[in-house]
């Protein structure tokens, strides 16, 4: 056990280089720079000795094997560098905005754990009734209405029937827990019912395999009480591929929530993304890209672990 | 099950026709629900065709005298911030959608199971290098690495096709090498290696049609996935850009700031999104339960 989590997580360096190498190349080949960004934001006319004296501070006049492997040597030591376009050191400037994305993550997935899993036991303990049929709709239609839009039409419906807005400004939970709330569950509950809808028919059709099994006709004839057959007998055993659809769709979460955060105009890691490449601002978006794959890998690496301490017959290799 | 009876021909006989007509009906006798999803993808794709035909007024025709107007007899879905008609972008937005929603997908389901089938039969080294590539475009999220392809091409309907292929590709590359290592063993295929072809031959004439379902589910379950992909990007403004009729693009902006005087902007295309993903969703469920059930994607 000790060994496969070892090996795991030493396997998942190689992977992490090719997302490093792979990124760095490609905004190299994007058009444009972050210094000609700057400057075209401010509409001046720039001579080119002006542009190179800016790139030779920021590292950008170096052959690109040398500015590659500075970077590397960087993140060995744990120093991620400055954004090229603030400054601050990306460190810093990432810290401030994953409190809000992990949050929003982490409310979604919870949104979505209490919709799919009673929805989806309720469609299959009522399978091909009317129940099951609503659930079903229900679901596929949370994966075709995209979430951005659901989150303009609930701001609307706040504005036109309660001329109410959710706040804009983030409040850490720390500081004042009910402001932080009333601001986060909106987004939370647009993303979450998307995220349920895969879990939902996963629960459906997980149910409907184990209930026909032996096991379960045997605990009803053994007089159990019909809760208990369902919750330990049949949940236990249907909620292994549950829980993984959901772990990943955390991972999911944490760095892929670019266009809600648009909408509820969050300033988290989606944001910042989509700010940062736009700008060119290299280190940033390289830093980033090795977060969001870091925590998609890792969190692919905790939900294989979950299902191999929770179901015995899987074998650690 | 229904599996049995439904196929797709690949090999050319005079009946092709009808016995793609019959299998069709078969199908939607069998299913009614994808039955449906197919009508609406078809009304849709008839729009989209004859949009110079229905469309009541000029897509990119602003009317500043009718500016922000409520659905009306002239307008049936009210009118933008320039005056153009809601119902009539609609109708031209469903081009953008349909066009990069069907290119896309078939970029990235077919050079996906290009890669896999190959992956497949060649094995050992090249198995694991396409596979480690693979593994690495799969790290990230969709819209991630949609976005870093977006910032290295640049917007414009071309480039987002080809940032919508690249990460589905490794997701249909995926599927397709788990079915076809099986094929690799089949009998048929050692007798075409026997007989001397190339590779080339055994993978394009020989491996790709056995693969076929898990194809044209990938194939089918991408699409509503495009759809919404390109929706979100053009809403960010990274992606198809004005004046061209786009859904995603006629959520940005101005529909979310005048939500409140003018909702019908904000309402009206994010329907016309979920519509069509819901048909393509319903479509591609129903093919996979008729073609492979045990698939889960």
């Amino acid at each position: 056990m000790r060994q496969y989590i070892f090996k795991r997580l030493l396997l998942m360096i190689p992977t992490l280089f090719g997302v490093a190498v792979l990124v760095f190349l490609m905004l190299r080949v994007a058009p444009g720079d972050i210094v000609e960004m700057k400057y075209a934001g401010t509409g001046a006319f720039a001579p080119k000795e002006v542009l190179d004296l800016e790139r030779a501070q920021l590292g950008l006049d170096k052959p690109l094997w040398h500015q590659f492997i500075s970077w590397m040597w960087g993140i060995v030591r744990l120093e991620f560098g400055n954004s090229m376009w603030t400054g601050r050191p990306v460190i810093h400037e990432i810290a401030i905005r994953l409190e809000l994305s992990l949050q929003l993550a982490l409310m979604a997935t919870i949104v979505a754990i209490f919709l799919s899993i009673p929805l989806g036991i309720l469609a299959a303990l009522k399978q091909d009734t009317w129940a099951d049929y609503f659930v079903r709709v229900f679901s596929i239609a949370g994966l075709a209405v995209p979430s951005f839009w659901l989150g303009i039409l609930i701001i609307l419906g706040f504005l036109i029937i309660f001329q109410w807005l959710p706040p804009l400004t983030f409040t850490s939970f720390w500081e004042d827990p009910q402001a932080n709330l009333t601001q986060l569950i909106w987004p939370a509950l647009a993303v979450g019912y998307r995220y349920s809808a895969v879990a939902t028919r996963m629960t459906r059709s997980a149910m409907l395999e184990v209930l026909r099994e032996d096991y379960i006709r045997t605990a009803r004839a053994k007089g159990l009480r019909e809760k208990t057959v369902l919750v330990r007998h049949a949940l236990k055993n249907a909620v292994m591929p549950v829980i993984t659809v959901i772990g990943l769709e955390f991972a999911f979460l944490v760095g892929g929530l670019v266009v809600t955060e648009q909408v509820f105009n969050l300033n988290g890691i989606g944001m910042l993304f989509v700010e940062s490449i736009t700008q060119r601002d290299y280190i940033m978006v390289q830093t980033l890209v090795l977060l969001i794959s870091f925590v998609f890998i890792f969190v692919n690496f905790v939900v294989d672990l979950i299902n191999a301490v929770m179901d015995p017959r899987i074998r650690y290799q | 099950m229904a599996n049995a009876n439904f196929q797709f021909n690949t090999t050319s006989t005079p009946s092709r026709l009808r016995r793609w007509i019959e299998a069709s009906l078969r199908f939607a006798g069998q299913r009614p629900l994808g039955a449906a999803g197919a009508l609406i993808i078809l009304i849709m794709i008839l729009t989209a065709l004859l949009a110079g035909l229905i469309a009541p007024y000029d897509p990119l025709g602003t009317d500043y005298a009718a500016m922000l107007q409520a659905p009306s007899s002239t307008h049936w879905f009210g009118t933008d911030s320039f005056g153009r008609d809601v119902l009539t972008r609609i109708i031209y937005g469903s081009r953008t959608a349909l066009w990069v929603g069907f290119v896309s997908s078939f970029l990235g389901a077919t050079s996906g199971a290009l890669i896999g089938v190959a992956s497949a039969y060649f094995g050992g080294r090249v198995d694991l290098m396409l596979q480690r590539g693979m593994d690495l475009l799969l790290s990230f999220p969709l819209i991630i690495l949609a976005l870093v392809v977006v910032a290295v091409l640049g917007s414009g309907v071309t480039n987002i096709i080809f940032a919508i292929t690249v990460p589905m590709l490794p997701r249909c590359a995926l599927v397709v090498r788990s079915s076809a290592l099986a094929l690799r063993e089949m009998p048929f295929v050692e007798a075409a290696r026997a007989l001397g072809f190339g590779p080339t031959r055994i993978i394009l004439r020989h491996m790709l049609p056995n693969v076929m379902a898990p194809y044209l589910i990938m194939l089918t379950a991408f699409l509503g996935q495009a759809i919404l992909l390109e929706a979100s990007l053009s809403f960010l403004g990274l992606g198809v850009s004005e004046p061209q009729a786009a859904w995603g693009l006629m959520l940005r902006g101005a529909a979310v700031e005048f939500a409140e005087r003018a909702p019908w902007m904000a309402i009206y295309p994010g329907i016309a999104i979920s519509l069509s993903v819901f048909a393509f969703n319903l479509f591609g469920d129903s093919l996979r339960d008729a073609l492979d059930p045990k698939l889960r994607v």
